[in-house]
């Protein structure tokens, strides 16, 4: 996929959802990893902050408790790595409206193909739920892309 | 007393919302969704609903990280729409109805379904899109509203059973509420969509079109969905459907499906609208 950044290993006992492909439950485990990542996307809420943070972004992040490879992914708006790092879309998505990005550009970068590609697969019934339940299930359906 | 007249779920698809506020309406992508949800449009003019609870879900705007009740009631007697980083949506103030507000709050607790009352929020898409679904573009929405603030981000959910229950409480409160108040109940969000990561675009017709059979005729079978099946089945945003069951759990046994409206796409999510009145 398009970010350098790993999927983190839970610490926590497995879960039954764990096998989902593609998808970063937001349980406790999750957000402890993300929550001054999550604070800091929360903060573009406001406009004085849209301001400050548009001013001097480094600067802006030295605020919040960002680990180094948090702070690169906010600044390179890796999407996919955001998540990856404790982000949750819905927090994440501040970032992108900051950037006057929609949700299907996001979703575009974070699935790895164009934008225009991911419109049209949402025009033609969206991602298929076959071949896309569970990682196994994925890895076994050549058309779909191997993540 | 206040009478329940029905229930109606819908998704709040942000992009819906700015379609009606940027005169999109009559744009081909947009053309189908909005002639689907004509009827609905037109039952609800017919209903005149003194008074919206809106079951539906913060989207961080007004609740962060910071706190995150899992079911919030407001209380005030304004709510401003929430900057959810464009600037707030320019659509009215949305009226709380304070006294029933606190009727539901109190009568809530008491049956041990344990709110957080609030005072001061604003109220995001997840909201006043629903509201513009009913009602297009008024100068002032038509109808007094009862925020009803479910947690759907953090993990986990209420399960699907805890907001069926839920709405048979509110129910019995809204049945106990001395007034003449007709009381229409929202439950928001879904059907099917997958907003992050690798398998983003997600969409299942078939979980949403078995969605919309079961919460008519077997909701207390549906509301057994354990949380891993509608995050697998229909993608991780797609939980917002258990607050669908707050809808119909405030709705008799028997209900009589007065409309159904299913669309894909609206944005990255499949969209769909049920109409039920009791039978
Ligand atoms: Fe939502």
């Amino acid at each position: 996929m398009t970010t350098k950044y790993p999927r983190a290993t839970p610490d926590r006992a497995p879960r039954d959802y764990d096998d989902i492909p593609g998808t970063y439950v937001m349980d406790g485990d999750h957000s402890r990893r993300g929550y001054a990542l999550n604070m800091f996307c929360m903060s573009l809420n406001q406009e004085a902050n849209r301001d400050a943070f548009r001013a001097d972004e480094s600067g802006y992040l030295d605020a919040y408790a960002l680990t180094d490879d948090q702070r690169e992914a906010v600044l390179q708006r890796d999407w996919l790595g955001l998540l990856r790092l404790g982000g949750n879309i819905y927090y994440t998505f501040k970032l992108a409206i900051f950037d006057g990005l929609s949700m299907q550009q996001v979703g575009a970068s974070m699935s790895g193909i164009e934008a225009e590609e991911f419109q049209q697969m949402m025009i033609d019934g969206g991602r298929p739920i076959e071949g896309n339940r569970t990682i196994a299930d994925r890895g076994a359906a050549p058309a779909q892309e191997q993540h | 007393m206040a009478q329940i007249i029905g229930g109606i779920g819908t998704s709040h698809v942000p992009a819906v919302g700015a379609a009606i506020d940027h005169n999109k309406q009559n744009e081909p992508y947009w053309v189908p969704y909005f002639e689907k949800i004509a009827p609905v449009r037109a039952w609800v003019r017919e209903a005149k609903p003194d008074v919206c609870i809106i079951a539906y879900n913060d989207h961080a705007s007004a609740f962060s990280l910071a706190l995150i009740p899992t079911f919030a009631i407001g209380v005030a007697a304004t709510f401003p729409p929430a900057d959810e980083g464009y600037g707030p949506r320019q659509v009215p103030d949305v009226a709380g109805h304070p006294p029933l507000a606190w009727h539901l709050a109190e009568s809530l607790i008491l049956d041990e379904f344990d709110m957080t009352i609030v005072n001061e929020m604003s109220v995001d898409h997840g909201l006043t899109v629903p509201l513009s679904v009913m009602f297009d573009q008024p100068e002032e929405w038509p109808c007094k509203v009862v925020p009803l603030c479910v947690n759907v981000i953090q993990y986990p959910a209420p399960t699907g059973n805890r907001c069926y229950q839920l709405g048979k409480a509110i129910r019995r409160a809204v049945d106990e509420f001395p007034g003449d108040e007709r009381v229409l109940i929202l439950g928001t969000g879904g059907m099917s969509h997958q907003l992050q990561g690798e398998r983003a675009g997600l969409v299942n017709a078939d979980f949403d079109l078995s969605f919309l059979d079961r919460i008519v005729t077997d909701p207390g079978g549906q509301a057994a969905v354990p949380h891993t099946d509608y995050l697998r089945e229909a993608g991780s945003e797609g939980i917002e459907l258990v607050m669908w069951m707050i809808m119909r759990g405030a709705l008799d046994e028997q209900v009589r499906e007065v409309h159904r409206a299913h669309h894909v796409p609206t944005s990255n999510t499949s969209n769909g609208v049920i109409v039920l009145e009791n039978a």
